[in-house]
């Protein structure tokens, strides 16, 4: 590429106005974030008296305390501390699962190599566009005959069950992208197929095993809606509690107390964002880009 | 897909071991065969027979359907379905194809842009839904701030409407979704031949156009992709209402997918909730048909 020089670039009145758009979406994309973590660490009478804009007089975190260990939500006021601690208990052996469940049957569809694994493949990515809440009622069924409804072994397989064909999508394509010696130098050697994939293919696929439990990780942490329904009380995730807590009418409202609840809430899976930022790309472009 | 058989075929030829990847792609298989579309019929079942508080296994034909279409509340979410779609999608295409487009212009700090652009898509719905209704608060959001700057006219008074409400909706799931379309997006535009790019600048074609009638129809697929992607989110919308405005005022945020979450649970209505599935499943299968088209011309 020829480019024109850097000066005469910068005055270029198309690329001024260029950075003043992007900027303008910046702001707009960082205004909730701003917002919440300004107001988290005002006091009430602050956020009445000033604008939601205003830096913090004399910021404080003390209503990160509350919210951590205080806040009520319903009749409990045990602040989101509780949901923090269901929500890693529950998203921690669902990631892991999942993403074995998801490289095992990616990896099995890939080899098995007869029209039906397409067949297959196809009615399992079927499964991505279907909305939970439109098989809600008969999972809850299935799951209260089995004994597993409102209990934290049956939100946890619902996760994976539920993950099922995006993980089985994501490690497919990637395991048929790999050369077919690597599965037939260890069929050579008489390995069976749970050999080959521990041995052979699994600690090949250490990347996007980080790809799939980045995304896995963001999606069950992030969600409501099963967690709502599938968790019970007990086993409620952050999620649920945080509107829980926020919509909790006795007392006063505490606004700052709320956003303050919510920035906990945000936080795992906002660092996990940062800290990952190539993978949950990688993971996104990839299952977005189906086939 | 494109693997050549023959290989296969060889191996087929060793003594049988314990290479059975079949079994284990059946037995996964059957799980999501009975939890998804085990799940499906069952419901589909359901939405023939008049189930309210207990499913009831009489069938009594489309009476289910019949009641949903006269059911004010649902025609009201379809339409919600329809504003969220047309102007939640168009928001999203519009503005991630053109961070998009302004990005691959080799800026400065574009990483960090990227990572501001697309955050909202590691976060909750829940918190999106929470941060945009306080945003929106016409006592304590952004109205109040503007007004106290001096713009006293100023009006933002959405959530507060009926009629309004649902565009609170659509300002937060464009600014959700148009990360996901930028990034879907750039990587397109990444992939655009270089010998296009030599073309236009040799026939010395203004920017604007050579965007708008070469490089973006050459990406349609992917903008098709984009959009089957969006739609796909918008008909499960759920988590983003229940926190942004729990479907008020009254139903006038409702969406069909909080309409049937409603009717299985605290409404107990479980023949008419089964029928809503029913006709959001229908949404869903003719998002498939334009799906399968692009996979197949995508691997040609």
């Amino acid at each position: 590429m020829t480019r024109t020089s850097d000066r005469e670039r910068r005055r270029d009145p198309a690329r001024i106005a260029l950075y003043v758009f992007l900027l303008a979406s910046a702001a707009f994309f960082l205004l909730p974030v701003v917002v919440v973590v300004l107001n988290s660490l005002k006091t009430m009478d602050e956020i009445r008296q000033g604008s939601l804009l205003a830096l913090p007089a004399s910021p404080t975190f003390d209503f990160w305390r509350i919210a951590w260990s205080s806040a009520c939500s319903g009749i409990e006021c045990r602040g989101i501390s509780p949901g923090l601690f269901n929500s890693i208990k529950i998203a921690v052996p669902a990631v892991f699962l999942s993403v074995l469940v998801g490289a095992l049957n990616g990896y099995a569809l890939s080899q098995w190599k007869r029209p039906a694994a397409d067949r297959i493949m196809l009615a399992i990515t079927f499964g991505l566009f279907v909305p939970y809440q439109c098989m809600m009622y008969p999972t809850i069924v299935l799951a209260r005959t089995g004994g597993l409804f409102g209990t934290y072994p049956g939100i946890v397989l619902i996760h994976v069950v539920y993950g099922i064909p995006y993980t089985t999508l994501l490690f497919r394509n990637f395991y048929a992208g790999l050369p077919d010696e690597l599965t037939k130098a260890a069929r050579i050697e008489g390995a069976s197929f749970l050999q080959t994939f521990g041995h052979v293919m699994l600690p090949l696929s250490v990347n996007m095993l980080v790809v799939v439990g980045v995304l896995q990780f963001t999606g069950i942490w992030n969600d409501y809606f099963l967690g709502f329904i599938f968790a019970g009380n007990e086993n409620a995730p952050m999620t649920v509690q945080l509107n829980n807590l926020v919509n909790n009418t006795r007392g006063e409202v505490a606004i700052n107390v709320n956003m303050a609840a919510t920035i906990l809430t945000a936080l795992p899976t906002l660092l996990v964002y940062l800290l990952s930022g190539r993978y949950f790309v990688r993971g996104i472009a990839a299952g977005a880009v189906k086939g | 897909m494109t693997r050549s058989k023959a290989p296969a075929r060889g191996l087929s030829d060793m003594p049988e071991s314990g290479f059975r990847p079949d079994l284990v792609a059946i037995g996964f298989f059957l799980v999501v065969a009975l939890v998804f579309y085990g799940s499906l019929l069952w419901t589909g079942y359901l939405s023939l027979t008049n189930s309210r508080l207990i499913p009831s296994y009489e069938i009594v034909g489309f009476d289910q359907f019949a009641r949903l279409v006269a059911t004010p509340r649902w025609r009201t979410a379809c339409v919600n379905l329809v504003i969220l779609g047309a102007f939640g999608i168009a928001g999203s295409l519009a503005l991630g194809t053109l961070l998009a487009i302004l990005l691959d212009r080799d800026v400065r700090a574009e990483g960090l842009l990227r990572s501001i652009f697309l955050h909202p898509l590691a976060l909750s719905l829940v918190i999106t839904g929470l941060a945009w209704r306080w945003l929106l608060d016409p006592v304590t959001g952004i109205q109040s701030v503007l007004r106290g700057l001096g713009w006293s006219s100023f009006h933002l008074d959405w959530l507060a409407d009926p009629d309004t409400a649902i565009y609170a909706l659509v300002v937060a799931s464009i600014w959700r979704s148009s990360g996901l379309v930028m990034i879907i997006m750039l990587a397109g535009l990444r992939g655009v031949d270089t010998d296009i790019w030599k073309a236009i600048r040799l026939e010395g074609i203004p920017l604007w156009r050579a965007y708008a009638q070469i490089v973006l129809p050459s990406l349609k697929l992917t903008i098709a992709s984009c959009i089957i992607l969006l739609m796909a989110d918008v008909v499960r919308s759920y988590d983003l209402v229940i926190a942004l405005t729990k479907g008020g005022p009254g139903f006038s945020t409702d969406l069909p997918a909080k309409f049937a979450v409603d009717h299985f649970f605290g409404r107990a209505n479980i023949g008419l909730a089964s029928a809503a599935s029913v006709v959001i499943l229908g949404f869903v299968a003719s998002l498939l048909v334009p799906y399968l088209l692009i996979q197949r011309k995508g691997r040609a």
